[in-house]
């Protein structure tokens, strides 16, 4: 996998504004996408690419239980998200629903990664590769069921042993 | 094992279970509402279209049915959300759908309470983030995405990464003015918004002993602002007491054993506590009232699964009662039963000789959606369980998470106010 950074310099970047409340009704993936992370960036929807990557702290995506949250995100082409640590439910909802790939990264791979760098991103090496700065960096391994769903396509087509 | 490990334990046919464990759960109860329910019909319409059989459900009768956030409908995708859901229960055989103008119906997690839907012992889990309320009687209690929901409503299992616990030990009578809110509040400033990030969050001590099965409530219900998997009470005569007057009885209560093992063990003493709030904009920043009173404020909001149980109510109109309001004050209770009792008890004639508005049981303004959003700028005091950006309305606006005693306190002066300054 391989994209661009947008990055955000905060922790707890929570579901509200990933996908604002008042969208809970939409249900229509691509309604969703339109306002994924306005509450904090109006203008998201605009820049980003297909298979960029959002870089941020600790505790993304605490708060709210819905799935819009990865939806929005995933719908507008972010394959993976690169934080110090996740909140629970989302990281589920991302893994279950197949969505993107919650990684998880060192405090200081976060301060290193700026926005629009160019990442590779090798989970069979758990390596973070910045082709921009030229460094790489080690993202922590999945467990091994969240391995086993990932590579299955979500918790539907994951067959338990 | 402690009771999270023995209801996880049993509900995966093991003899024990540890932290880090990876088991699949037999699921008791599962839960969709207005948000949710659209969400797993999408998912559903997807496996569909896959191939896969989707006709019937693992046990409708274990599957119950709020209409909560976009009641009452503001627009049309909000009304048709609720008769796709409506079509859903018809086409499933749910028989437990509590809809909105048909009698009893409220907020999903309320729900569970009042309708005793959920039992001690129980593995329950709810298409909302906020499922863990329901701990407090003594139930595992978690709440997941649309995926996650769906594949149990098909297959009533679901897979669990066995959480550590953290032992929270309340010592003590809280004080007047102060409340269970307060308390969680203050947990919340201490740990952090993911200081029990995938961990089960258990209370007890005999200040959870003294309290009311509604502020146990409260309690686990903002376990979910620290980031925790699960908030779980033991059991105890309350909890049947309570269960009895609703009719429920049959049930096998599970407590953690005499050696239970805790990741971590926090005390409080909570009769010195004071009154809390969470200033903007986040569940864990804190500040004693007295420090940050006197600020102006737009609008008291007394709403929410978080604060607009009976006692809540009972609360705030003690506040109100032979007083006015001087700011925009709404007042929500959690359900139609909560509101028949607010109102057969003379509180809800309160609120109205106060001034403040009483609406219907909804999560509208809660999360932002409709019924009472803030415009930018506005200030909020409010007994709800986030202040996020944006989480009421604009996201210029501001939100004080507070108790029901200062949110009423507040109402009057129309700054933040500590109940007992009043």
């Amino acid at each position: 996998m391989a994209g661009n950074v947008i990055k955000y310099e905060r922790d707890n970047i929570d579901t509200d504004v990933i996908l604002p409340g008042t969208y809970l009704k939409l249900h229509d993936y691509d309604e969703i996408a339109k306002h994924a992370m306005e509450g904090i960036d109006p203008n998201f929807h605009a820049r980003v690419k297909k298979g960029d990557f959002i870089v941020a702290g600790k505790n993304f995506g605490c708060g709210s239980s819905r799935e819009h949250a990865p939806i929005a995100l995933s719908h507008c082409g972010i394959k993976g998200v690169l934080a110090v640590s996740f909140a629970r439910i989302f990281y589920r909802n991302s893994v279950d629903g197949a969505f993107l790939l919650p990684i998880e990264i060192q405090e200081e791979t976060y301060k290193k990664i700026s926005d629009g760098d160019e990442l590779e991103v090798d989970t069979q090496k758990n390596e973070v590769r910045n082709v921009t700065k030229n460094e790489v960096y080690t993202m922590k391994p999945f467990s091994e069921i969240v391995s086993k769903i990932i590579a299955a396509g979500g918790l539907f087509k994951y067959k338990p042993d | 094992m402690n009771i999270t490990e023995k209801i996880l334990a049993r509900a995966s046919g093991k003899s024990s279970v540890a932290p880090d464990d990876i088991i699949f759960a037999n699921v008791d109860k599962a839960m969709i509402h207005d948000v949710s329910g659209p969400g797993v019909i999408k998912v559903f319409e997807k496996l569909k279209k896959e191939g896969m059989n989707v006709d019937k459900l693992w046990d409708p009768s274990k599957v119950w049915v709020a209409e909560d956030h976009f009641v009452p409908s503001a627009e049309k995708i909000s009304a048709e959300n609720i008769v796709k859901l409506s079509k859903f229960t018809k086409e499933y055989g749910i028989e437990k759908h509590f809809k909105y103008g048909m009698g009893q119906y409220g907020i999903c997690h309320t729900l569970s309470h009042e309708e005793a839907l959920v039992l001690p012992g129980e593995v329950y889990v709810g298409g909302d983030s906020h499922t863990n309320t329901t701990g407090a009687m003594g139930a595992f209690a978690c709440g997941l995405g649309h995926t996650d929901v769906a594949y149990v409503l098909l297959n009533g299992k679901i897979w669990f990464k066995v959480p550590e616990t953290l032992y929270f030990k309340i010592n003590g009578k809280l004080p007047q003015g102060v409340m269970a809110k307060d308390v969680i509040l203050k947990i919340i400033g201490d740990i952090g918004n993911d200081g029990a990030a995938y961990a089960a969050m258990e209370f007890g001590g005999n200040g959870i002993s003294a309290m009311s099965v509604e502020s146990r409530l409260t309690l686990c219900n903002m376990t979910t602002e620290a980031g925790a998997k699960n908030g779980i009470i033991e059991p105890d005569e309350k909890t049947s007491d309570y269960l009895a007057q609703r009719g429920a009885a049959d049930y096998t209560p599970v407590h953690g054993d005499k050696d239970a093992q805790y990741a971590k063990v926090y005390e409080y003493d909570v009769s010195e506590l004071e009154p809390i709030v969470a200033k903007p904009y986040s569940p864990e920043n804190i500040a004693v009232v007295r420090e940050v009173s006197g600020i102006p404020l737009d609008k008291s909001y007394i709403g929410s699964c978080t604060g607009a149980k009976y006692e809540d109510l009972e609360a705030a109109a003690g506040v109100l009662m032979g007083r006015k309001v001087k700011i925009r004050t709404e007042v929500l209770p959690a359900s139609i039963s909560i509101y028949k009792r607010a109102m057969e008890n003379g509180l809800i004639k309160i609120f109205l000789d106060a001034g403040a508005t009483v609406g219907p049981p909804t999560c509208g303004a809660c999360c932002g959606a409709h019924m009472g959003v803030l415009a930018k700028d506005e200030v909020c005091i409010s007994t709800t369980n986030r202040n996020f950006p944006g989480r009421m309305g604009h996201v210029e606006s501001q939100t004080y998470l507070a108790s029901p005693l200062v949110a009423a306190a507040s109402a009057v002066t129309g700054k933040i106010t500590d109940p007992r300054d009043l």
